[in-house]
């Protein structure tokens, strides 16, 4: 009876007494963070869109992006130029992975290509973790990281700055696969590879794109969670918490991925702060799948996915 | 070269290169396994214990020749801190050497678990230095685990001491609020139960923050504090969580000198990725910070030739640097009090098993290893594993970590019954028939 009661009537009764200062803050955090899930889940649905396949190893390229980035800045390089040639070795990881993985599985099963990125992803860690070493690495980019006081919430600016940033390459990169040609394009291929191949689109050249700007994400990806926690290994494991957005939203849909990271960013927060008490806390990454599958009920394609009609 | 052939040569270049390596060993020498995790979200705290554990058996190697004249080899195996991995090991290596593994430290809670029950069988002592079970410290039960020189419930009671010396007395901690943050897993949820009996005795209010792995998402979790407004956090960590919750304690303002770290959250990479953020942050060790002790400069000039920067990269000084060292002092010692007693030759799990239950590390023996300050003299039973250790505290001012506080004796009295209690269980629900110390030679 008083777990009912913990669970049914004390986190309303919470709300209420929180509402509006703390519950904003609560919200406002969510979204913040929610905005970061979003930029790690469209580095699956880019790739989802263009080749059909889930990309086991956006982690890993956001730990390798990241281990890259601050390795070359502890040479001594500086930041802006550190960044620039991480982003000439993402498009060469990107091309790399065209040449030696994709181009030799046209047509293959999607789990065959599944199966690849599972070995990519070990590869990358590995790879990373030879070149750069294994240690906790510093990233300081130069953005301020004080809290602020917002209408009486805390709000951290780094945080803010991150998803500022973050919301504006997500604008940008929907933007750019709506509506310019290789948006275009890339929706055509991830339909059929063979029918996109017959009209002219060069497929190589689509995936080695699609790559590129997943890789480019995973970098931006690795900097903001890189410069809360340091650049280490675990930043691979970030990309579980894109999953229940990617569940949410759809695999193939940006704006899934976008609107899906802020319900699930919300969704989490609330969840934890006045149901987590409840049930012992550490309700937030399960509570996110829940949230995830139960939109699945209404809407099995997710939010934005695209509905498949196959005649059997 | 065909671009198939330097796919695969990259390929076989990123998995085969963390190969450990492979040590050849002659009928005189004795075995110690190293179960290490250099790779893995854990390996940068895998990596400077697993440094200092090398150094101080290359150590004696070099300087004393082995232990009384008995070269030692060892071999390290990757965990990666995963459970199955590390029990892999184990298994790997317990007959290694002339005489089989001499000891075993898991350096992991959840490792340590599992290797409990195995050891009874292979008879190989295991070794979790202030980590693992905390009952294994009853050892008429556990006959083959140690938890020397302490245990996450004896630092539970040090912290208690210790907050309740800084509001002046434990009787004030009536009515404070305390939040313990952990890592939800069963070495972030060891010292509940002794902070619940503690809270019971001294009135203050006990809030838990689980913190699911790896932590790198915790906002809601400080999000939390800001609503509760603790007066101290204690933090059970590991790991990226760590690095996370000194970074958000900062963004919420709140007071880095009332917020305590376990042994496991106070390295230097748990601080420096946060920068200024953790400034004033404080955390609980049993041994020395930094490299000015007397080791640390036998092993400078004895292993680097003088070289601070070659020493520094392989993180001499580092906090869990001198953990590997003193985790060697203590299995390495138990191996030479046993030899007081078989002889010098190589020994046998069940002699070093004899040896840490004798072992007595007085301040004068410490003194000579070159471990003078460094650590407190310590003692091991038949009957307790554990010892009950003294705790000190450190705090981080920016730059390095500074041992800021004197020793705390735990509540042991407090810690020993609950150890004696879930011993008796454990041994119930494993069959176990206690020994009787007083009949053990």
């Amino acid at each position: 009876m008083e777990f009912l009661e913990s669970v049914t009537i004390t986190p309303f009764v919470q709300i209420a007494a929180d509402f509006p200062v703390f519950f904003g803050e609560v919200v406002f955090n969510g979204l913040l963070t929610g905005v970061l899930y979003s930029l790690v889940a469209l580095g699956f649905v880019l790739i989802f869109k263009a080749s059909g396949v889930f990309n086991f190893a956006q982690g890993a390229m956001v730990l390798f992006a990241a281990l890259t980035l601050v390795g070359l800045i502890e040479l001594g390089l500086p930041v802006w130029l550190g960044f620039i040639i991480t982003v000439g070795a993402m498009v060469a990881l990107a091309y790399l992975v065209e040449l030696l993985v994709l181009r030799h599985l046209i047509n293959q099963p999607d789990i065959i290509l599944f199966m690849s990125t599972i070995g990519l992803t070990f590869f990358l860690e590995g790879f990373g973790e030879t070149l750069w070493g294994s240690n906790v690495k510093k990233l300081d980019i130069g953005v301020p990281d004080v809290p602020l006081d917002i209408a009486g919430m805390l709000v951290n600016s780094f945080d803010l700055i991150a998803a500022l940033a973050c919301a504006l390459l997500v604008a940008g990169l929907a933007f750019f696969f709506q509506y310019t040609p290789t948006g275009r394009a890339l929706r055509a291929v991830a339909d059929d590879h063979q029918a996109a191949l017959a009209v002219g689109i060069p497929l190589k050249k689509i995936w080695i794109i699609v790559w590129s700007v997943a890789g480019i994400v995973a970098l931006v990806a690795g900097i903001v969670w890189g410069a809360k926690s340091g650049v280490q290994f675990s930043l691979s494991l970030i990309a579980l918490k894109a999953l229940p957005v990617l569940i949410l939203g759809g695999f193939t849909s940006v704006p899934g991925a976008i609107v899906g990271g802020l319900i699930i960013g919300v969704g989490e927060k609330i969840a934890e702060v006045y149901w987590g008490p409840a049930v012992g806390g550490a309700i937030e990454n399960w509570f996110a799948y829940v949230l995830a599958l139960a939109f699945l009920f209404v809407r099995p394609q997710g939010l934005f996915g695209e509905r498949i009609i196959e005649r059997v | 070269m065909s671009v198939k052939k330097l796919g695969l040569l990259l390929t076989a270049a990123a998995v085969g290169l963390p190969a450990v390596p492979v040590t050849a060993m002659a009928a005189g020498e004795m075995f110690i396994p190293l179960l290490v995790y250099r790779t893995g979200p854990y390996a940068p705290n895998g990596i400077p214990a697993a440094n200092g554990m090398v150094d101080y058996l290359k150590l004696l190697n070099a300087r004393d020749g082995g232990i009384n004249g008995v070269k030692i080899v060892f071999e390290e195996c990757e965990t990666k801190y995963n459970t199955k991995l590390g029990v892999e090991c184990y298994e790997k290596m317990k007959k290694k050497g002339p005489t089989g593994a001499a000891i075993v430290n898991p350096f992991s809670t959840g490792i340590t678990y599992q290797l409990i029950p195995k050891a009874f069988v292979d008879k190989v002592p295991i070794h979790s230095m202030g980590y693992g079970r905390t009952a294994a410290g009853d050892g008429r039960v556990f006959k083959w685990a140690f938890t020397a020189p302490t245990s996450y419930w004896s630092q539970a009671t040090a912290f208690i001491k210790y907050v309740g010396e800084q509001e002046g007395g434990l009787d004030k901690l009536k009515g404070k609020k305390i939040t313990l943050v952990y890592h939800n897993s069963a070495y972030g949820k060891e010292p509940i139960p002794t902070l619940k009996i503690l809270s019971e005795k001294h009135g203050y209010d006990l809030k838990l923050l689980a913190v699911d792995h790896p932590g790198q998402e915790q906002k809601s979790t400080w999000l939390q504090i800001r609503r509760q407004k603790p007066d101290y956090i204690f933090m059970w960590g590991w790991g990226v969580m760590n690095q996370v919750a000194i970074r958000e304690a900062a963004a919420i303002r709140f007071p880095m000198d009332k917020f305590i770290g376990v042994w496991w959250s106070g390295s230097e990479s748990d601080v420096r990725p946060a920068g200024e953020a953790a400034k004033g942050y404080k955390a609980a060790n049993f041994h020395g910070v930094g490299p000015g002790y007397d080791i640390h400069q036998q092993i400078l000039k004895t292993l680097y030739k003088g070289d601070v920067a070659a020493a520094k990269k392989n993180n001499w000084g580092e906090v869990l640097y001198n953990r590997g060292l003193t985790n060697m002092v203590y299995d390495t010692e138990a191996i030479r009090t046993a030899m007081g007693k078989f002889g010098n030759k190589p020994m046998t799990g069940e002699q070093v098993r004899w040896g840490m239950e004798n072992l007595n590390l007085t301040q004068d023996k410490l003194t000579k290893l070159g471990f003078k300050d460094f650590m407190q003299a310590h003692r091991i039973t038949c009957e307790d594993h554990e010892g009950g250790g003294p705790v000190i505290f450190q705090q981080w001012d920016g730059k390095q970590w500074k041992l800021i506080s004197k020793w705390y004796k735990p509540m042991y009295d407090i810690v020993r019954e609950q150890v004696e209690k879930e011993a008796a269980k454990y041994a119930k629900e494993n069959n176990i028939t206690p020994r009787d110390c007083s009949k053990e030679g």
